[in-house]
């Protein structure tokens, strides 16, 4: 149970987690080639992919749940491997994956300790401490900006932004000076979606280093300060925030060339002035015809 | 160990450890509520109701006596499905927890009667046994990825095998005699057979260990580390390994516990009836599973209370001995038990529903 603040003995500015040329093979095949990027303290690292992309070998890499072989990875600085999650844990990188680790009929507080619950006493009156549990799980959401009326409901009752949101702040309690969050929003509605984005803002505030992956690039800019895409397991840039606009990046993610090729097989089979392949054609950035 | 209540109205909480912090939006959930929504609430109206039925209908069921005889039979029952219970919650069955209770007589049986072992080491080797099949049943569930359903059934029918076909092979027949008087049998018994009488109404060993069993086990499964990883692996073991739960462990020793249960259950049996059958507690697992349900825990795992289970014992010991007390054919016990099984999962079904998707 560390300080979940600790990153602030960090030097500002100085890389948590940097990748240089980062790539992995598995046998023949390239998953991951020549990607670059850096995690600073209280920044928000969007990577931004479609599906196959590139993106899950990338938080794997990251997660310590493969090894690369390509390029470096450095942590603090120093160049390193993780033969373990654990290790990457150890390290202060945490990933919160898709289905959360939680236990859906367990209630908030016993999810928030699980697997390294808090106790009192020795010996066979070794218990729990409930009353700490309880109140940590109820001020460290408080502290991510989650009110919740009651600790002891099960953490099922609760919206899916909400449970992401205990996730977060589980990780962050436990220690993790860089979050992975795999595809958070990718399950939500938009209002979901928007108290998700407003805790990894949340996060950063905190001085967390944050890697976003997400397909999304609507969700991805607002809170963004990098933004890494990839394509076919390459990278197609590593941008900071005043390098790219909200359409710029839209265009890269759809591919500008993709859509305005799918505008024109849709206004053949549909008609010219069908509004679907003249919309697409708008988002593709060409003018009407 | 109380709270001085926050509003009036608003009993003391229900655990001392709540916490002292009162949201405003928490007043309308009184204690009431709060009781209803326990798992074992249900088990604990119906065995109101049952009292309370029997109680009225019958002369012999309300008296010292009377009670004394239904809280026994309850009691070794009730060990068991506070056992089964918890391996519930944890999210796997034990088709052989019956079978275990005789087998684990019938092993101290045959070591002291026919070869003349001291009772308290026949007792010993009896325990490891049981302790070693238990963990058995685990390790070929955990490694085969094999339903506990199928694997324990196994175990039951090769139990069941061992119980007949071996002891009659050593002992030339299928019960144990002769057994009281053996060299370690008089000191061990106090252990199984001891009582405490108040007037009319005795309450046996079994009843203590039971009651025992019964506080250990809700202690463990509320206020401990490993009561948390029961509820984990059996409600979501993907997720329980992914932050650390050791899940191996975890249910290995469930199935290590139900099976030292049926060692004591069987040795509470052996020394109250200085006999044992070959025959004996096969059946009875289905008892427990029963009593487990009707004590809210839900089959599927991960929801449910050992207090429950032993309240279901309860009503099992209660229907057990009323039935005789109204006259009526004592089979009927089935079809009471079949009743309660399928009112008990429903009701289970909806309360974890509730628990689940109500906010």
């Amino acid at each position: 149970m560390s300080d979940s603040v600790s990153t602030s003995d960090n030097v500002a500015g100085e890389p948590l987690v940097e990748v240089r040329h980062i790539g992995k093979r598995y046998g023949n095949i390239i998953a991951l080639h020549d990607v670059s990027t850096a995690v600073r303290a209280g920044e928000v690292t969007c990577v931004l992919g479609d599906n196959g992309a590139g993106k899950s070998t990338f938080i794997k890499i990251l997660a310590g749940a493969h090894d690369y072989t390509e390029g470096e990875l450095l942590v603090d600085g120093k160049p390193t491997h993780f033969a373990s999650p654990r290790q990457a844990l150890d390290a202060g990188i945490a990933t919160v994956y898709q289905d959360l680790a939680v236990v859906p009929l367990m209630p908030v507080w016993r999810n928030f300790f699980l697997g390294s619950e808090a106790t009192k006493g020795v010996g066979p009156v070794k218990r729990l401490d409930v009353k700490f549990m309880k109140e940590t799980t109820k001020a460290e959401l408080a502290a991510m900006g989650i009110d919740l009326r009651d600790v002891d409901q099960a953490i099922g009752t609760l919206s899916g932004g909400e449970r992401q949101c205990v996730a977060i702040a589980r990780a962050v309690y436990f220690g993790a000076r860089v979050l992975i969050l795999d595809e958070p929003t990718a399950a939500l509605g938009v209002k979901q979606s928007g108290v998700v984005l407003r805790y990894i803002a949340k996060a950063r505030e905190r001085g967390l280093g944050v890697v976003f992956i997400t397909h999304n690039p609507h969700h991805a800019h607002p809170v963004g300060d990098r933004f890494v895409l990839l394509r076919r397991g390459r990278s197609m840039g590593d941008f900071g925030k005043d390098e790219v606009s909200l359409a710029e990046l839209t265009d890269m993610m759809a591919g500008g060339a993709e859509l305005e090729s799918l505008a024109h097989e849709l206004s053949q089979t549909m008609g010219d002035d069908s509004q679907v392949a003249s919309s697409l054609r708008a988002s593709a950035g060409k003018p009407p015809r | 160990m109380t709270q001085v209540p926050a509003t009036p109205g608003q009993a003391p909480d229900r655990m001392p450890e709540q916490s002292p912090q009162t949201d405003e939006r928490l007043s309308s959930t009184g204690t009431v509520a709060r009781l209803l929504k326990r798992p074992e609430m249900g088990a604990v109206l119906a065995a109101i109701v049952v009292l309370v039925f029997f109680s009225v209908t019958t002369d012999a069921f309300f008296t010292a006596s009377g009670a004394s005889t239904w809280i026994e039979q309850s009691s070794t029952i009730g060990i068991m499905a506070v056992a089964v219970a918890l391996l519930m919650i944890g999210g796997e069955f034990d088709l052989s927890a019956g079978v275990m209770t005789g087998f684990s007589a019938l092993t101290v049986g045959v070591l002291t009667t026919h070869w003349g072992w001291n009772a308290w080491l026949a007792i010993v080797v009896s325990l490891l046994l049981c302790a070693g099949i238990g963990a058995l049943n685990g390790f070929l569930v955990l490694k085969t990825g094999l339903p506990s359903f199928i694997v324990t059934l196994a175990t039951f029918f090769v139990l069941q095998g061992i119980d007949l076909a071996l002891v009659k092979l050593v002992i030339g027949q299928v019960s144990i005699q002769g057994f009281n008087g053996l060299p370690g049998q008089r000191s061990a018994s106090w252990l199984f057979t001891s009582y405490v009488s108040i007037g009319n109404l005795t309450l046996w060993s079994s009843f203590w260990w039971w009651l025992a069993v019964t506080v250990v086990a809700t202690f463990i499964l509320l206020r401990t580390s490993v009561g948390n990883w029961i509820f984990a692996v059996g409600g979501a073991v993907t997720s329980a390994g992914q932050v650390g739960v050791p899940v191996f462990r975890t249910k290995i020793a469930l199935f290590m516990g139900t099976a030292i249960c049926g060692w004591l259950v069987g040795m509470l049996n052996l020394f109250r009836y200085n006999t044992a059958q070959s025959s004996d507690g096969v059946g009875l697992e289905f008892i427990f599973i029963i009593c487990a349900v009707v004590g809210g825990c839900v089959m599927t795992g991960g929801y449910g209370s050992a207090v429950g289970a032993a309240f279901g014992a309860l009503i099992y010991g209660m229907v057990n001995q009323g039935i005789p007390y109204e006259g009526w054919d004592s089979n009927w016990l089935y079809a009471f038990l079949g009743v309660m099984l399928l009112a008990a999962v429903l009701l289970n079904n909806w309360m974890k529903n509730r628990a689940e998707n109500a906010t």
